[in-house]
């Protein structure tokens, strides 16, 4: 069959750790399907674990990480650590939330590519995706 | 590829299903591979309206398959945007339970596009899972409720999910996928009204179907899929009627009839494609009068069947 020429980019959003402030992520939820993703959610109270396999089971192109609780430092870069062991080393990870400046350079050194602190103007995530994604809408 | 999805490999088969719903060029040669193993699981198609408790009986039914000792796979079904050709696939969420469990594996599609409750690059996401090794497959529609017949094309076994509040016997006489479900569930049975939906099911199967015709009686069921209640008799439910699918040689028809829906679909999307492509050299000569859509559809169609 005739290759698709352009596929919709595959994002999962994605709640680690314990808090339950979920407001954030839905709202990227929501405006990510509206500027054309393909969006899917956790839910809360996610493992790094469980994060990693779903991203994988979902071959997403990205994963977007919402955390308000403090834990970034340990769960972050967990993550990244079991999506690599996954053989996902070249999904886009992102994270927003609750993040001190100070700890975004260290975040960013353990595979975190861009943080998104609040009042980020929802577009400016959507273009961001699109562009660091640019070359995989192009066939597999 | 295909070998270590057989071998039962997840990333594998995480990247073979992209390159299938993508239809990637490589999607054609993986399902060749693949289709040895089709028919070896069951497929379950769950369907009802938004919020009946699809994804949560999803759940409960990997679970119990699970406790089983069977591997599963589940296809969920979301909406494509019209607008934004963007999605929200939220099914997921309600089946992470079993995120890490190796002996599950849970793909959300979009339908871009596709109407009816499922998309048609379903069947070749169904032919890897049965590669991977899947005992049984849960197909999880859209949720439009009334018309998502096409799930019938697709599952072997359909499961139609429905809450006390959602109507009469009226609702349930209407044609559509309630002439296709196998098995009758009233999720949610624990609030009230459960009673009168149940017998206002079986009174309106009653009216339509001769006792005993094909050998399967519909159920109806009342279950919880929150608590737990009732999810005993709805897997006896299901396993009944695989026995009898295989007993009655209805099982062999269904595969028929999955495989010439999935060959149709093929069929008209290759010729659909193959006709399109070359729209753009003919819209000239509509402009201009030197031809007819007629006479420009019959050309492309020409072009296409070579």
């Amino acid at each position: 069959m005739v290759g698709n020429p352009r596929r919709p980019l595959r994002v999962l959003i994605a709640k680690p750790g314990l808090d339950g402030h979920d407001r954030g992520a839905k709202v990227i939820v929501r405006a990510l399907r509206d500027a054309g993703f393909e969006v899917i959610y956790t839910g809360i109270r996610q493992t790094p674990d469980m994060i990693a396999a779903t991203a994988l089971q979902e071959d997403v192109d990205a994963v977007g990480l919402s955390l308000l609780s403090g834990a970034h430092m340990t769960l972050f870069p967990q993550i990244v650590e079991g999506l690599r062991r996954r053989g996902l080393g070249s999904v886009l990870v992102f994270g927003g939330g609750i993040i001190p400046d100070e700890d975004v350079p260290r975040l960013q050194a353990a595979g975190v590519d861009r943080v998104f602190g609040p009042g980020t103007p929802l577009r400016s995530i959507a273009e961001y995706l699109k562009e660091k994604l640019a070359s995989k809408t192009v066939a597999r | 590829m295909a070998r270590l999805v057989l071998s039962g490999d997840t990333g594998a088969l995480a990247r073979s299903l992209s390159l299938i719903i993508d239809e990637s060029g490589e999607a054609d040669v993986l399902i060749r591979s693949f289709f040895p193993k089709s028919g070896s699981a069951q497929k379950i198609g769950i369907c009802g309206p938004p919020g009946a408790g699809k994804s949560t009986l999803t759940g409960r039914l990997v679970a119990l398959y699970r406790k089983a000792g069977l591997k599963v796979g589940v296809l969920a079904v979301d909406p494509s945007s019209p607008i934004s050709g963007g999605a929200f696939l939220g099914d997921r969420l309600r089946i992470q339970d079993h995120a890490t469990d190796s002996g599950v594996f849970i793909r959300s599609l979009a339908t871009r596009g596709m109407v009816g409750g499922v998309s048609h690059t379903i069947f070749g996401a169904i032919h890897a899972l049965e590669a991977w090794g899947c005992d049984r497959i849960v197909v999880e529609t859209v949720g439009t409720g009334q018309d998502e017949v096409v799930i019938a094309r697709v599952a072997d076994t359909v499961v139609y999910v429905t809450t006390p509040t959602m109507g009469d016997e009226i609702q349930a006489m209407k044609a559509g996928v309630m002439e296709v479900a196998d098995l009758f569930v009233v999720n949610k049975a624990d609030l009230s009204g459960a009673h009168k939906a149940i017998s206002d099911l079986k009174t309106a199967l009653g009216l339509g179907r001769e006792a005993g015709c094909g050998g399967w009686q519909t159920p109806v069921l009342g279950i919880s899929a929150l608590s737990g209640q009732g999810l005993p008799e709805l897997l006896a439910g299901l396993d009944e009627h695989a026995r009898h699918l295989r007993d009655s040689g209805e099982g062999r028809e269904r595969l028929k009839r999955q495989y010439r829906e999935e060959v149709s679909l093929y069929v008209s999307r290759r010729v659909y494609q193959d006709a399109l492509s070359q729209m753009d050299s003919h819209l000239d000569e509509l402009v201009d009068h030197k031809s007819d859509p007629p006479s420009v559809a019959a050309r492309m169609l020409r072009g296409g069947a070579n």
